[in-house]
């Protein structure tokens, strides 16, 4: 029992050996954003800093971009976003799955039509409405061409068809309308998929650049990529160190939450990603 | 020699134990079905002898050679799984090939692409493609052997398992419940035909099942298996009319047998007056009596046996199944009847229960069976009355 | 006649039944397609009617060009160089993350100790902010102060100048884009392997599998069909959409060798404000997509699904 076979020794030291190199990055992003300007230039390779710089690098950052509004609007673009995704998500798909709808195959066709266009291939014509109706450079731009999410439609239906007829026939039998069945019926028994699909949105918005980039040129309404990029491009240039501390903050609250909640990402984004 | 031969298995999973001391041999052509409840480690017994999991102690020997050393591809033991496991990306006939590809290509021959060019494969192939055809013919499945095994129904599916077990010729065949998988009306077919097939091909075979019908019309011996211990081996009528074990007789026949509790005494063991004298000495206490509901008759005068009351009656058809309880004890009583019997009976009657004294079964403290004077093993009497 | 009255009846609100169900789910769905109409349909229409037009924002009038967008786009020396950035950088990200993934896979899937760790790790780069991991990229590939090229330096290669020197900016983001795919296409391989029956393995044991390439050709891969199929078609859409690292560390430099599709459409549609010709390149944008969905579901969806 004491001998582990080569095997596994080989398997553990390859594993190892990539996650070192995943883990890289990371490791050096703390570690720079503890140097001074002097340390990040002599001895890049030293992990512990030589003097620990983290609280001057922090403030430095911190009054140089206005984290908490990056963070505020982050947080209030892709809660709305998730909001209004489910909201109108959940019924469609409903009537979908489980309703005699004529229209039902139209709709299909719609949401394998719609799972294609990604936001790169409709954002022109809605940058120019958005334009010629003043909307840009506010939260409305930013949240309402996600509101309709074909794919959270997609995998509720997937979801819903799954959920035996017998639970709403009980209900209707129980004389609940069809919307308090999807209230009281559906959406409680459809939290898996909501969270799975929540970890997805909220992964992608958080991290979207391309959208609030077209439609958002004041630092008021920048979600966290786009401060971020607004900071390293004015302010900090090459001081490694404030903008290792900013990268820091920005990339501290999805990291931490998936480290809480790590099978629930994993598995929101496993089943987000399979079809079927 | 035996074909097979288990000496003192044990396995234990997170410091429970599995296997205790298993111990069991199949000749020469045999039919051995291993029965037992579900988790009573009848399906890992069988993983161990495929050498798909390791004994922590004890002894395999397949023909009088050892086989703790050899590797599961190596026994040439083959298995029919209860999910059959065909690959559902092949052919029927792809599938009841690969054993064959396996043991006669090479492995540079049986890679995918530079496989199918290399010299030499060819003829293998051809003789791999004859086998497979002839093995088809024999389980009546020709016509399936270009389709996948999601095109096929279970029937069929089942056959295509059977055909890939049987196709390499094994030492040794395993199944493991391969018929629970069917609907009633098949399953009944099934067992008919693996039972003429085994005849055919002579393959010493352990088939493990839950289902004691199943042992009891498919084995020459039925292996009884209950909590990780083998309680007894015997052939099907040995195993209902004498069973070895309490628990063997709980579990053997249905409805399930009677067990009422009864005193020992001075080697006799009584109940409401029946008397039995114990072969074997025991020490005074509390013993089993067990009694088959054929061998309790009921008086509806109420004017002979034990005083009892009729709590539901089941009508089966060919046998009405009353179940009784006594005034004295409280003891329900199971009794088989014909349907001319249970004529007069109604629920909530009050009847006279009678349990035939010479049938009855005494089990010690610890479940083992007691021989007792009166009941003799009844292996030559008929096995129902 | 009574009871065909009644049957009659029957029908008729069966039929009333069915219509206000019909109804109901009309409703239920409305927002849903007013949506979808307005944010997704009608935008793709206006994209490839103004692919046909010259406007540009600012200026209050256009017209129709017929494929005039199109025929200069055949010429236009960025957008050919921008397609074969695109290409290249899909060629090289999406094959090797593809291989990476199913390898740390199938090393996570035997692991039995350390697994979840591992997991943890390798899904961390798809959990985290990519357009702040990419100034942290920028600063390991720094060329005189930072660590990759000291490192070099203490074997005594010198170091190249990656994200500067236009010859290797590309395969230095292909190396960020590997870095942030290989987790999600673990997870992906992850779950198609667990989906995989135990008993196949036991099957392909007993049938004289001995060795695990064996086992690996007869059963996993296979298996992984439908798994496989997806991650390729994801990987090379995701590959074909890069454009964050590209944005924040490059801008398309030096001379154009990153320029890649959707930064050139950027640049066209939002900062030199052509929306004509942006869309015309939309248009050719969606083409590939397109084309990617049809290979994935007529060609190859038939040859890995067994049902």
């Amino acid at each position: 029992m004491t001998s582990i076979p080569a095997g596994r020794i080989i398997r553990f030291a390859l594993l190892s050996l990539g996650a070192l190199m995943i883990l890289a990055p990371y490791i050096f992003m703390i570690s720079t954003a503890g140097k001074t300007q002097s340390d990040i230039f002599t001895s890049s390779l030293s992990l512990i800093p030589e003097h620990f710089y983290f609280a001057e690098n922090f403030a430095k950052a911190l009054s140089k971009v206005p984290m908490a509004t990056l963070l505020w609007n982050g947080v209030l673009v892709c809660g709305m976003i998730f909001f209004f995704q489910v909201l109108v998500a959940i019924p469609c798909a409903y009537a979908m799955a489980k309703l005699k709808f004529r229209a039902a195959r139209l709709m299909m066709v719609l949401v394998m039509l719609g799972l294609l266009v990604p936001i790169h291939a409709t954002a022109l014509p809605l940058y120019v409405a958005f334009d010629r109706m003043s909307l840009l450079n506010s939260y409305t731009s930013l949240v309402a061409p996600f509101t309709i999410s074909v794919f959270a439609i997609f995998m509720f239906l997937q979801f819903f068809r799954a959920m035996p007829d017998d639970l709403i026939h009980a209900a209707r039998l129980d004389g609940m309308s069809e919307l308090g069945i999807v209230a009281r019926v559906i959406v409680p028994n459809a939290w898996p998929a909501v969270t799975a699909f929540a970890i997805f949105s909220v992964v992608a918005h958080w991290n979207d650049l391309y959208w609030p980039l077209i439609v958002v040129s004041k630092q008021a309404y920048a979600t966290p990529p786009l401060g971020l990029m607004y900071f390293r491009a004015a302010e900090a240039g090459d001081d490694y160190g404030a903008l290792m501390a900013a990268t820091l903050i920005i990339t501290l609250p999805l990291v931490v939450a998936f480290l809480f909640a790590q099978k629930r990402f994993v598995e929101g984004i496993t089943m987000t990603g399979l079809k079927g | 020699m035996s074909a097979l031969s288990l000496r003192g298995l044990n396995k234990s999973f997170g410091g429970n134990a599995v296997l205790n001391g298993v111990s069991l041999d199949v000749e020469a052509g045999e039919f051995i079905a291993l029965v037992g409840p579900s988790g009573c480690g009848k399906s890992t017994l069988l993983r161990i002898l495929a050498g798909l999991d390791h004994a922590d102690s004890g002894e395999i020997f397949v023909g009088g050679r050892d086989m703790s050393a050899v590797a599961a591809a190596d026994r040439n033991i083959a298995m029919v799984f209860q999910s059959y496991a065909l690959y559902p990306h092949l052919t029927a006939g792809q599938n009841i090939a690969v054993p064959l590809a396996m043991k006669r290509l090479s492995r540079t021959q049986r890679l995918p692409l530079v496989g199918s060019i290399l010299p030499g494969q060819k003829e293998i192939r051809t003789g791999i493609l004859r086998d497979v055809r002839e093995m088809a013919t024999v389980l009546k499945i020709d016509h399936l052997l270009d389709r996948k095994p999601g095109q096929m129904s279970g029937g069929q599916r089942q056959r295509v398992a059977l055909a890939r077990a049987m196709v390499r010729h094994p030492s040794i065949f395993l199944m493991d419940e391969p018929l629970s998988n069917l609907d009633a009306n098949l399953r009944v077919h099934a067992r008919g035909e693996i039972v003429e097939l085994h005849r055919r091909a002579g393959v010493p075979t352990l088939y493990v099942t839950h289902d004691q019908a199943e042992a009891l019309s498919m084995a020459d011996r039925v292996a009884v298996m209950i909590g990780g211990n083998l309680l007894q081996l015997a052939p099907p009528e040995a195993i209902y009319n004498d069973p070895a074990h309490i628990e063997v007789a709980r579990f053997v026949g249905q409805p399930r047998i009677n067990i009422i509790p009864a005193l020992a005494e001075d080697g006799r063991v009584s109940f409401e007056g029946i008397r039995l004298a114990l072969l074997e000495k025991v020490a005074n206490g509390q013993v089993s009596l067990g009694i088959r509901p054929e061998f309790v008759k009921l008086s509806p005068s109420g004017r002979s046996g034990l005083g009892g009351r009729i709590d539901r009656l089941e009508f089966l058809g060919s046998e009405v199944v009353a179940h009784c309880r006594l005034d004295a004890t409280g003891d329900i009583v199971i009794a088989k009847l014909a349907p001319h019997e249970a004529r007069d009976l109604i629920a909530g009657m009050p009847v006279g229960v009678l349990l035939l004294p010479e049938r009855a079964m005494v089990f010690g403290p610890e479940g083992r069976r007691l021989r007792t004077a009166s009941a003799a093993p009844a292996r030559q009497e008929p096995a129902y009355v | 006649m009574s009871s065909v009255a009644v049957a009659g009846n029957v029908r008729s609100a069966a039929a009333l039944h069915r219509r206000s169900e019909d109804r109901i789910a009309w409703l239920l769905a409305a927002p849903a397609i007013v949506l979808l109409l307005l944010f997704v349909l009608l935008p793709v229409v206006a994209v490839i009617f103004l692919g046909f037009t010259d406007f540009e924002l600012g200026y209050g009038k256009f017209r129709l060009v017929g494929f005039e967008n199109y025929a200069h786009l055949l010429t236009d020396r960025t957008f050919r160089r921008s397609l074969w950035n695109t290409s290249v950088y899909t060629a090289i990200v999406a094959p090797v993350s593809i291989v990476l993934g199913l390898g740390v896979a199938l090393l996570i899937e035997g692991e039995p100790r350390a697994r979840g760790f591992f997991r943890t790790v390798y899904f961390l780069p798809v959990a985290s902010l990519i357009v702040a991991m990419a100034t942290v990229w920028q600063y390991l590939f720094h060329p005189t102060i930072g660590p990759l090229n000291a490192l070099l330096a203490l074997v005594g290669i010198p170091g190249p100048n990656w994200l500067g020197a236009s010859n290797t900016v590309l395969y230095s983001l292909s190396i960020i884009g590997i870095w942030q795919s290989v987790g999600f296409n673990m997870v992906l391989f992850l779950a198609g392997l667990t989906a995989i029956p135990r008993e196949l393995y036991a099957a392909a044991h007993v049938d004289g599998a001995k060795s695990a390439l064996d086992r690996f050709f007869l059963v996993t891969w296979p298996m992984l069909g439908p798994t496989t199929l997806f991650v390729v078609t994801i990987s090379i859409t995701n590959a074909v959409k890069v454009f964050e690292t590209v944005k924040m560390l490059t801008d398309g430099g030096p001379n154009k060798a990153s320029e890649v599709l959707l930064f050139t459409i950027y640049q066209e549609g939002f900062v030199y404000l052509r929306v004509g010709y942006a869309s015309a390149m939309t248009v050719v944008f969606l083409a590939i997509l397109v084309v990617l969905m049809l290979l994935q579901y007529r060609v190859l969806d038939r040859r890995v699904h067994y049902t």
